[in-house]
């Protein structure tokens, strides 16, 4: 097959944003280029068992996932290395291509977030940290991180927060869905109490693997499951929250929802409510409905953006949500559902709102740009 | 039964014809069963004092699981007397024809045998005490959904009964009923043309959720949802409506306000994924038009008098909604409240009984001069 | 309507592309087996770079678990969300609710065979026919050179 790739000529585009608005992307994925890489962030004790044993997740996983890596086919770099592991790749096919003024890095690796050696997964982390800050935020000052903690092990989480929680370079601490246990659940506590005390927001990304099955029904089979399934998963998640108190006990909490979609959220917040009035015997403990802490303490980005087949049934989505100053605009860069910044917001919104969806509440949520 | 009684149970305006989808009738005690079990069986369960599953899918203390008044004054607990179900639901909303689904958990007993056993006991003792006293009831057949084989079984065994139109599967359950494993259910269920009920509920060795175990009953009720949302997933893309083209899936108390927006991110996403799946011939909102109905309880529409017709017209038809009391459980106060809202007469009309009696095959439209059994 | 040569015919042998700049546009010319097509490279998805998409087959289902491929290498699929196109056509075939795009006429040299209705092999497979329809261009052979039109 011969495959001849002239420089990628931008083809007109049939309709343009009359207004170029300001662009914060708030899902990036950065990958290492081998695994080798993180050696020297490591500590001794750690070093030869990550380069021999590794990270070793346990469990089945799913494969294929649609596209290679679950990438974008032209996100592989001519270079050679893996997708989202070429810096100047990245930069320039994303950040300049589309004229970003910050792009939020979330570098999700399974082996450290779930990792099942405790010690390893919190050293682990530390390196991804440390080589996010190295190799990534230095590299390019548009990049802000997002703290990796081995979140089954709170104790190793809360000593990652306290170490990098001030510096200036990541905008919050990550956590996944299909969590070990809901991540309202007193266990995760710790992680709240540091990320209250150092003022950081959570953000819960798209998870594939924890230790339960992937439904409350047992082991889904299919990829599709799996992935149009994470939409079920957050809101599990988010009810966890609301039920078990977690904003009574720490109420300057931000939550950010990454790449869960929202499509989920305005029926969530009915369902909630109407089941709290009837079931409020239980919990006596919240104070206030789940439609409120929920509009209070979350905030969530659009991709993969929903795709009602009418246009007025996504301004009814929003409508319904009541929650414009919540919505951040992302990309999930180089994944294969990647969201075009330059289609997949409806053109149609008004202004102010496309304002906020692109920029204004990341930079808000973030603390990005003058607040700085 | 007296006229204060149905009164308290009557809504205002009663409708010319009403046929409701869901209602409950839960065993009193495993005494009611041993008539209908082996002498082995029956030795078991008095001797070694088996009361029955632990289904904890409606706690008693739960004020969802049971309205006030409800329970009989002679005993047992809510939905286990006839005479009462009669007067609150059958001559109160003047019902033409309601399903009776009993959540018996049968699928939380974990020895294969004995949970085929009770499922037998209980679909004889649904026949006996509950289709033969009254016309008006149809029911659904309780299988041990955790052995699909023996479901077949006991689907085959009483399948023909004109009083069961229905089998029912617990939402929760042990693997995603799309699975190859759980064929045979399907099988059987289009085999005799029985629609397939997945019912809230579900007592399994799994976690309600993909995170775990939830601390608090009202977490679990309000996941319920993404149960349904899951299993419905499961069913679609592994094909069993292409397997059976003619089969009926009911959603029975499953909430129906999360479904559009589920519907819009599984078409998106089937498009690029449907080469995993290539036996699905339709998108998942035609598969959900042309193979799945939605009981109307609990209503968990958007706020307002317009939101079930908000849903209907996303979801593109009217013949989607079958009425349900859901009787016993507590969702609405005035029994106005479970009426549809905001519909045309036709539309109304067709939510309160005409979608049922064609979905479950039901008798002809005539109207009911008089109350009675 | 202007005609602009892309590639000689022995740069791009069957199962081959090639993605020129061309008045402006990006373009993707295609060989499926000996006939020459020539799409815009914009999915009308999302504006992902549709010609550098990969070459998949048809899959011919009779029910769950069964699957076979047809027309291999006909597929077109999106590089970004998987969208898939008939090489020969443009077409994407999935089934929505949305109304069908614009379709763009496709013109066929003369003394050039295609599948008889493969839109109709595709309908007996199952398939049905999604919503958009990528943009292509005619192309035609002007001795070694292959040449396409573009409004």
């Amino acid at each position: 097959m011969v495959l001849t790739s002239t420089p990628q000529t931008r083809p007109a585009e049939p309709e343009s944003q009359p207004t170029k608005l300001e662009i914060v992307d708030c899902d990036i994925h950065n990958y290492l280029p081998s695994p080798r890489v993180l050696t020297k962030y490591l500590p001794e004790r750690w070093r030869a068992h990550h380069e021999t044993i590794g990270p070793r997740s346990p469990g089945a996983r799913f494969a294929p996932q649609a596209y290679p890596g679950a990438m974008r086919l032209d996100a592989w770099p001519t270079s050679g290395l893996p997708a989202g592991s070429d810096r100047d790749f990245l930069i320039a096919q994303l950040l300049d291509r589309y004229d970003m003024s910050y792009g939020i890095l979330n570098p999700l690796f399974t082996g450290a977030l779930t990792q099942t050696i405790e010690e390893y997964g919190a050293a682990y982390c530390a390196a991804v940290n440390d080589w996010q800050i190295a190799e990534w935020l230095e590299y390019d000052n548009r990049f802000r991180g997002t703290i990796q903690i081995p979140l089954e092990y709170p104790e190793g989480s809360v000593r990652e927060i306290e170490r990098l929680g001030r510096h200036p370079g990541f905008v919050q601490i990550g956590l996944t869905s299909r969590t070990a246990e809901p991540l309202g659940r007193r266990k995760y506590w710790p992680i709240y109490e540091a990320a209250a005390r150092y003022d950081l927001a959570l953000g819960m990304h798209f998870g594939t693997w924890g230790r339960n099955p992937g439904s409350g029904c047992g082991h889904p089979a299919y990829y599709i499951e799996m992935h149009t399934g994470q939409g079920e998963s957050f809101q599990e998640i988010v009810t966890s929250l609301v039920c078990e108190g977690v904003f009574e006990a720490f109420p300057t909490l931000r939550f950010a929802l990454i790449e869960g979609g929202f499509g989920w959220l305005a029926p969530l917040i009915w369902r909630l409510d109407r089941a709290y009035r009837l079931l409020k015997c239980e919990v006596p403990h919240l104070k206030r409905l789940p439609s409120e802490y929920i509009r209070e303490h979350f905030w969530f980005t659009t991709q993969p953006v929903e795709e009602p087949p009418r246009p007025r049934d996504f301004d009814q989505l929003l409508a319904d949500l009541l929650m414009d100053d919540r919505i951040m605009f992302a990309t999930d860069y180089p994944h294969w559902d990647f969201d075009s910044p330059e289609e997949a917001i409806p053109a149609t919104l008004p202004l102010d709102l496309r304002r906020k969806i692109y920029s204004e509440n990341a930079k808000e949520v973030y603390r990005l740009g003058d607040g700085e | 039964m007296t006229d204060t009684l149905s009164q308290r149970w009557a809504p205002t305006g009663i409708p010319s014809a009403v046929i409701d989808a869901d209602v409950h009738v839960n065993v009193p005690g495993i005494n009611v069963l041993l008539p209908y079990l082996s002498d082995y069986w029956r030795e078991i369960c008095t001797k070694a004092a088996f009361r029955g599953p632990s289904d904890t899918s409606y706690p008693a203390g739960m004020p969802t699981s049971a309205r006030p008044g409800t329970q009989p004054a002679g005993g047992g607990p809510p939905g286990s007397d006839l005479a009462l179900l009669q007067a609150q639901v059958l001559d109160a909303w003047n019902v033409e024809y309601a399903i009776v689904n009993c959540s018996y958990a049968v699928e939380s007993v974990r020895q294969h045998y004995q949970a085929q056993a009770v499922a037998s006991a209980v679909n004889d003792w649904l026949i006996d005490a509950w289709l033969e006293q009254d016309s008006r009831l149809r029911a659904s057949i309780v299988v041990p959904s955790q052995q699909p084989q023996f479901a077949a079984r006991e689907i085959d065994r009483v399948g023909d009964h004109p009083g069961f139109v229905q089998v029912y599967l617990p939402v929760r359950s042990w693997l995603p009923y799309g699975n190859p494993i759980c064929r045979p259910i399907f099988e059987a269920a289009a085999r005799h043309d029985l629609v397939v009920g997945l019912h809230f509920g579900g007592v399994t060795p799994n976690p309600p959720t993909s995170a775990g175990w939830p601390s608090y009953y009202l977490e679990e009720y309000a996941n319920m949802a993404t149960s349904f949302a899951s299993n419905l997933m499961s069913i679609i893309v592994e094909g069993v409506l292409d397997e059976f083209p003619t089969l009926r899936i009911t959603l029975i108390e499953s909430g129906f306000s999360w479904i559009p927006a589920y519907l819009w991110r599984f078409d998106k996403e089937w498009k690029g994924l449907r080469r995993e799946v290539p036996w699905t011939r339709y998108s998942p909102s035609e598969y959900l038009r042309r193979h799945v109905r939605l009981t109307t309880q609990p209503n968990d529409a958007p706020p307002g008098p317009d939101g079930l017709r908000r849903l209907i017209d996303q979801l593109g038809s009217d013949d989607l909604f079958l009425f349900s009391t859901d009787y016993p459980h507590y969702h609405f106060d005035a029994p106005d409240e479970a009426l549809p809202t905001g519909l045309s007469e036709a539309s109304a009309r067709k939510v309160l009984a005409e979608n049922a009696r064609s979905w479950y095959r039901l008798g002809s439209s005539a109207p009911r001069a008089e109350n009675g059994g | 309507m202007a005609r602009y040569v892309v590639a000689r015919v022995d740069e791009i042998p069957v199962g081959g592309r090639k993605i020129v700049a061309v008045a402006g546009e990006s373009v993707g010319v295609f060989n499926v087996g000996g006939e020459y097509v020539a799409f815009r490279n914009r999915c009308p998805h999302q504006g992902g770079p549709l010609c550098e998409g990969a070459l998949w087959g048809f899959v011919a289902s009779d029910g769950p678990g069964d699957a076979r491929l047809v027309r291999e290498g006909e597929v077109l699929k999106c590089p970004w969300h998987a969208w898939e196109y008939d090489l020969r056509t443009g077409q994407s075939w999935y089934q929505t609710a949305r109304p069908r795009a614009r379709r763009y006429p496709v013109q066929v040299e003369p003394g050039r065979s295609l599948v008889a209705n493969p839109d109709d092999a595709l309908l007996d497979l199952g398939y049905a026919k999604g919503p958009f329809v990528a943009e292509i261009y005619p192309v035609s052979l002007d001795d070694v050179y292959v040449v396409v039109e573009i409004p």
